[in-house]
């Protein structure tokens, strides 16, 4: 029986995958978006095992809005990236250092 | 009338100085000089009303100043016969001196700038000498200490001039700080600074004494030596006399006034009008006679070898002040009042000649470039003869009635310093003859020097350039260069000096220093010894004959030396050059002053400086803060790499770490 504490485990996993894909790429920006958009996926599951396991319907409401909040994240964080590139000509995140000290 | 008197130089100067380039130049120089003539008119009556009438002295009060506690200053006008005598001489000189710097400072692009300046030095000189108390006689003492410094670098672009004017300043606050910490101890001893309440309180001081240091000193001799080295400062006497000559680097009318006929004589005036002071205390006495003594051989020597006119005259200035104050030292302060208002015509007489001079030989100051003048520039040459045969004391001119007086006096008064003045003025009255003759002979007599002269050189180059004709042989030594005679505006005031220095001995003699006469011309403004201007009657023949003696004797020498035979001066010059060099070279005195107090104070300057200021406060204070704070920020700057995934590591450190500390 697929029991609260799996989808947890799931969850958790994917949140830690995202965390680290923020920490240990050096390569590209678009998988720090990516990344984010695993971590708020993790947090979703949490809500939706939680919502079902409560038999409550709230966290389902928000797994909506996250949903939502997500996209036009990734749509605004998209364009930036665009706009970034034709400015800089790559989007390699170690190459963005721009506040170094 | 005293108020008018005082007051519109001032207004003048205000005038002519803050609105000049409304009102123009020759408005300034029409109001300032018009001025001087209406307040040298009204000194005059006042004057005469206390030489043939019967005025009496009185004080004007103008406006309270100071009140604090015992201490009550105000602004007030003091007129009696010293005060009316001053009035003359510095309305007189000043309102010639207007006049002849029309002529004088005609091509100066800021004529009403001079002009001010001058009005503003007549008013300070005013309220110094109507002060009524001591507060307000340092007010005027400063301000014509200002006056001076701003006439002295009146050219500012000339690095010398501005030297100058510095150092004449400086000096003179080493005699001011005398001045007023006079002040101060007087005000101690007596608790006022009215002149009038001090003299009435004196006898209740003499010989009394004070502690000082665990020795007894006599109160007044400790005032009346602090008093004086303000005089000594102001009248360059021996010690602090080095800013005069130097002081010639302003315009030659600026000398006559104020560096030989107003200003410094005002440390005589002073001792004069504070003498029943000086009279309590014998020592301070001896003090004042014997620096005057020495001041006065010591600038009649150097004034023997001097070349530059200006100086000469500047040196015989301050040997004619030490004259002074060696009459008002041995008691005889008619004959040093007396001495000041001849002296004022004829030094005033010889500056303005020498002006004339200069002005004749295109800005050449140097006597070795002069020569055979007198054809050229005749009356300026009569009036410069007469200026130096009244301060040699020829028969009936001015300065042969007041030398002689100053002599006598010295002799009859019979103290021990007394007769050193008496040899030393005797001396130094051959001297003075000496190099007064010298001055005429080398200015106006022989042949002309002028070739060597680069101000000639440039003048007939110029002249030249004009007409184009290059190239023409002169082999006279005039370098084809043609003197001319001052405009009118300059000659006038020579021909009134050259009066007054002919015939105010023979006129006021009786009054001055007569003892029948003096007492009731003097009317207790200065102490008037009677019995020692009788004794003026009782001295030896020899003692009246000595200054004659002497102004033939340096006459006869000079004109050996110059005129007969000019291989004499050479001859000295190449056989003794020590000597020579001693004299020339002002016995070493900026030497040794600059050895002395110069050095020193700006190696002390640079310690405080390098050592004190910059390696000390700011090193610790400003520059040291400032290095703390870039030091912490190049420490700080190396956690800011600028990456993404830095931030939001710590981030996620600092999350957790807060979660961990709220669920704990």
């Amino acid at each position: 029986m697929i029991g609260l504490s799996h989808y947890l485990t799931v969850s958790a996993a994917l949140f830690v995958l995202g965390v680290l894909g923020i920490f240990l790429n050096r390569k590209n920006v678009i998988i720090i978006l990516m990344s984010l958009e695993l971590m708020l996926l993790a947090v979703n599951i949490n809500l939706v095992a939680f919502s079902s396991f409560l038999h409550q319907v709230h966290g389902q409401i928000f797994a909506m809005f996250v949903l939502t909040v997500a996209a036009g994240e990734a749509a605004i964080g998209l364009a930036i990236l665009v706009i970034y590139f034709r400015g800089r000509g790559t989007i390699a995140s170690d190459q963005a250092d721009l506040l170094k000290g | 009338m005293i108020q008018t008197l005082v007051f519109l130089p001032l207004l003048m100067a205000a005038i002519a100085g803050l609105g000049g380039r409304v009102i123009g130049a020759t408005a300034a120089k029409a109001i300032t000089t018009g001025g001087l003539f209406v307040s040298a008119a009204l000194a005059w009556t006042i004057f005469i009303g206390f030489w043939l009438n019967d005025a009496a002295a009185y004080t004007a009060p103008v406006l309270d100043w100071i009140e604090s506690g015992d201490l009550k200053v105000a602004w007030a006008l003091k007129v009696d016969t010293l005060t009316a005598v001053m009035l003359v001489v510095v309305t007189s000189v000043s309102a010639l001196v207007h006049l002849y710097s029309w002529g004088y400072m005609e091509e100066d692009p800021d004529q009403s700038r001079f002009f001010a300046y001058l009005s503003l030095f007549t008013f300070a000189m005013l309220m110094l000498v109507t002060a009524d108390n001591l507060v307000q006689m340092f007010f005027g003492w400063e301000g014509v200490g200002l006056a001076s410094y701003l006439l002295i670098g009146f050219w500012y672009t000339k690095p010398s001039a501005n030297a100058a004017a510095i150092k004449a300043f400086v000096v003179n606050r080493v005699g001011d700080f005398g001045f007023s910490l006079g002040i101060f101890a007087t005000f101690m001893v007596f608790g006022t600074v009215s002149i009038d309440a001090i003299l009435a309180a004196v006898p209740g001081q003499a010989g009394a004494t004070f502690s000082f240091l665990g020795a007894r000193v006599d109160v007044m001799t400790t005032l009346c030596l602090l008093l004086f080295v303000g005089a000594m400062g102001k009248s360059a006497q021996l010690g602090l006399h080095t800013w005069l000559p130097d002081a010639m680097e302003g315009p030659t009318p600026v000398s006559a006034l104020i560096h030989a006929a107003t200003m410094v004589t005002a440390g005589v005036f002073m001792v004069c009008r504070l003498s029943p002071m000086f009279e309590a205390s014998p020592t301070a006495q001896a003090v004042v006679c014997v620096i005057g003594a020495c001041t006065a051989l010591f600038a009649a020597t150097v004034g023997m070898v001097q070349n530059d006119i200006k100086r000469v005259i500047a040196y015989s200035t301050c040997s004619q002040l030490g004259y002074m104050f060696f009459a008002a030292g041995a008691g005889a302060y008619g004959a040093a009042m007396f001495h000041l208002f001849t002296h004022a015509f004829f030094k005033a007489l010889l500056f303005l000649g020498a002006g004339s001079v200069i002005h004749a030989m295109h800005h050449e100051q140097d006597m070795r470039f002069y020569g055979g003048l007198r054809k050229h520039i005749p009356i300026t040459c009569l009036m410069m003869t007469i200026g130096t045969l009244a301060l040699t004391g020829f028969f009936f001119t001015a300065g042969y009635y007041s030398k002689d007086a100053i002599l006598e006096a010295t002799f009859a008064s019979g103290t021990a310093h007394g007769l050193f003045a008496f040899v030393v003025g005797a001396t130094v009255a051959l001297l003075t003859s000496f190099y007064s003759w010298r001055l005429v002979f080398l200015t106006f007599f022989g042949q002309p020097r002028w070739a060597a002269s680069e101000h000639i050189q440039h003048a007939v180059h110029n002249a030249h350039h004009g007409r184009g004709d290059h190239g023409h042989a002169h082999d006279d030594g005039t370098a084809g260069y043609h003197p001319h005679e001052s405009p009118l505006s300059m000659l006038i005031p020579l021909v009134v000096l050259g009066a007054g220095a002919l015939f105010a001995g023979i006129i006021w003699h009786g009054a001055f220093v007569e003892a029948e006469t003096g007492a009731a011309f003097w009317r207790g403004s200065l102490a008037f010894d009677t019995h020692l201007m009788h004794a003026l009657h009782d001295v030896p023949a020899w003692v009246v004959w000595t200054p004659s003696v002497a102004f033939f004797a340096g006459l006869g020498l000079a004109w050996h030396a110059y005129v007969n035979k000019p291989s004499i001066p050479v001859w000295w010059r190449n056989e003794v050059p020590g000597l020579y060099d001693f004299l020339l070279r002002k016995w070493y005195f900026d030497e040794l002053y600059n050895a002395i107090f110069v050095k020193p104070a700006l190696w002390f300057g640079r310690i405080f400086w390098t050592r004190g200021d910059q390696q000390t406060i700011d090193r610790f204070g400003p520059n040291g803060a400032a290095e703390v704070v870039v030091a912490g920020a190049a420490t700080l700057r190396r956690f800011q790499s600028g990456y993404l995934y830095s931030y939001a590591l710590v981030m996620l450190v600092g999350l957790a770490a807060a979660a961990a500390w709220m669920m704990r």
